[in-house]
């Protein structure tokens, strides 16, 4: 198990690290997360939809689209000079290599909503502050799901041709229940309802969670399998 | 017996099985439009019932059938079970389409409006864009066993997503008249009704298991088309 735990921090340290050095993902993630939210205010009527109206729903979009970005990003990485197969021939567990891009993606996706947070606050001018833990309790759970099944399906579609064009494909889906919980108790938490309220929709963001956050774990092992 | 014998023998009975079905089928229409009485309330339109509900039975059952077969390959490692797990997939999504075009024929004269964003409704849409995604997977991957565990993956994982799907939609809000058979208390179709419907959900059923057979043989058959050519070259 610590072994485990150690070979996955390498890996994510590794990772973040690739990333730090030339922050080309994650400056394009970034710009493209502020472009959809540019985009989405105007996707609208002004004379009769206030961009309040609209705010829940594309923060949910951009955090989506910006995290899809990133998720390619985490296997494409590791198939320029076949670099998987050095990760694959060291002794360090197949769980290892998940948990590691797990965490590693979690702190990309994470960082890139971090900074577009606070974007969304300055272009929709939505009043965030009167339940700021709450909501942000909200965009994590939900950023664990979108990572939890991203992880896995990037590592699979890495390995066709079409890496871009399928992983939205077969992602989309499953990213359905967290990201129609999340925007649905985002609205109400705008509003200054208290957390009670949406407790219906934490509770099915947290047994997506447990449940996908398991079977993605379990089922990554298939998937590296040679 | 040869994987090219094999695939002969089983298309032969699929081909078979999917006549006797599709004869079932003619019967069931004739019995639906003649014999069976009209809803007093929803009219001729009502008689779509009779194809909507037992394709979304024979669909459902058939992404249940591809999950269930692809955990068994990965337990199993038998490629037959992978074959059978992509031509089940195919045949539901086959019958999600029948779903989800008899779906808005009938919803559009009762409902008032072609779509709405009901669970059953979502739950459909997205496990059959999902397959389509199934499909084009086993397409783009060409080595047999990345094919089959990747496949196997994405089978798994929907067996889990559907009761997801399922639950924000309900929290969402719901439409979708309530289940009158397959509910706690007795089923409360009028005995006629009842009757064509289930005999509607056993020829689905076959057809179901028909068109199985018939995709099952052909992947049998392309698998033996690809051994002989490895084996002349």
């Amino acid at each position: 198990m610590g072994s485990t735990l150690r070979a996955a921090w390498h890996i994510a340290v590794k990772d973040l690290a690739i990333e730090w050095r030339t922050k080309t993902a994650f400056a394009s993630g970034l710009v493209f997360a502020v472009l959809v939210l540019a985009v989405l205010f105007f996707s609208r009527d002004p004379t009769t939809v206030s961009a309040t109206d609209i705010a829940p729903g594309a923060m949910w979009v951009t955090f989506t689209f910006a995290s899809m970005l990133g998720l390619n990003r985490a296997f494409l990485i590791e198939r320029e000079l076949r670099a998987l197969d050095g990760i694959l021939l060291t002794p360090a567990p197949r769980a290892a290599i998940y948990w590691g891009k797990f965490v590693a993606n979690l702190a990309f996706v994470g960082a890139i909503e971090a900074i577009s947070l606070p974007l969304f606050v300055l272009f929709y001018d939505v009043p965030i502050w009167r339940r700021l833990g709450e909501l942000i309790l909200v965009i994590a759970m939900a950023t664990i799901a979108f990572v939890a099944v991203g992880t896995l399906l990037s590592a699979m579609v890495v390995r066709t041709r079409y890496a871009e064009l399928m992983l939205p494909l077969l992602l989309l889906p499953f990213l359905v229940p967290p990201l129609v919980a999340g925007v649905q108790a985002t609205a109400p938490l705008l509003d200054g309802r208290p957390l009670s309220d949406v407790s219906g929709w934490l509770k099915l963001i947290a047994g997506f969670d447990v449940a996908f956050v398991t079977l993605a774990a379990l089922l990554f092992e298939v998937v590296l399998d040679e | 017996m040869t994987l090219r014998e094999r695939g002969n023998r089983i298309a032969r009975v699929g081909t078979v099985v999917t006549a006797l079905a599709l004869l079932g089928l003619a019967g069931v229409y004739v019995r639906a439009i003649v014999y069976t009485p009209v809803e007093a309330a929803q009219g001729a339109a009502q008689k779509i019932f009779y194809v909507h509900v037992p394709s979304a039975w024979a669909g459902l059952m058939a992404f249940v059938i591809t999950g269930l077969l692809s955990i068994l390959y990965l337990w199993l490692k038998d490629r037959r079970l992978d074959l059978a797990a992509a031509a089940s997939a195919e045949v539901g999504v086959a019958f999600s389409a029948i779903i989800l075009t008899t779906g808005p024929i009938w919803g559009k004269p009762i409902w008032g409006t072609w779509w709405t964003w009901d669970a059953r409704l979502t739950s459909t849409l997205f496990l059959f864009l999902l397959f389509v995604g199934y499909i084009v997977l086993r397409g783009v991957l060409t080595d047999p066993g990345i094919r089959g565990r990747f496949s196997a993956v994405i089978g798994i994982m929907a067996l889990f997503l559907v009761p997801f799907i399922h639950l924000t939609v309900y929290l969402f809000r719901t439409l979708h008249p309530a289940p009158i058979v397959l509910k706690p208390s007795r089923p409360s179709l009028p005995g006629d009704m009842l009757t064509t419907l289930m005999l509607s959900v056993g020829v689905f059923t076959v057809l179901y298991t028909g068109l199985l057979m018939l995709r099952y043989a052909l992947g049998l058959l392309r698998e033996a088309r690809e051994e002989e050519l490895a084996d002349a070259s």
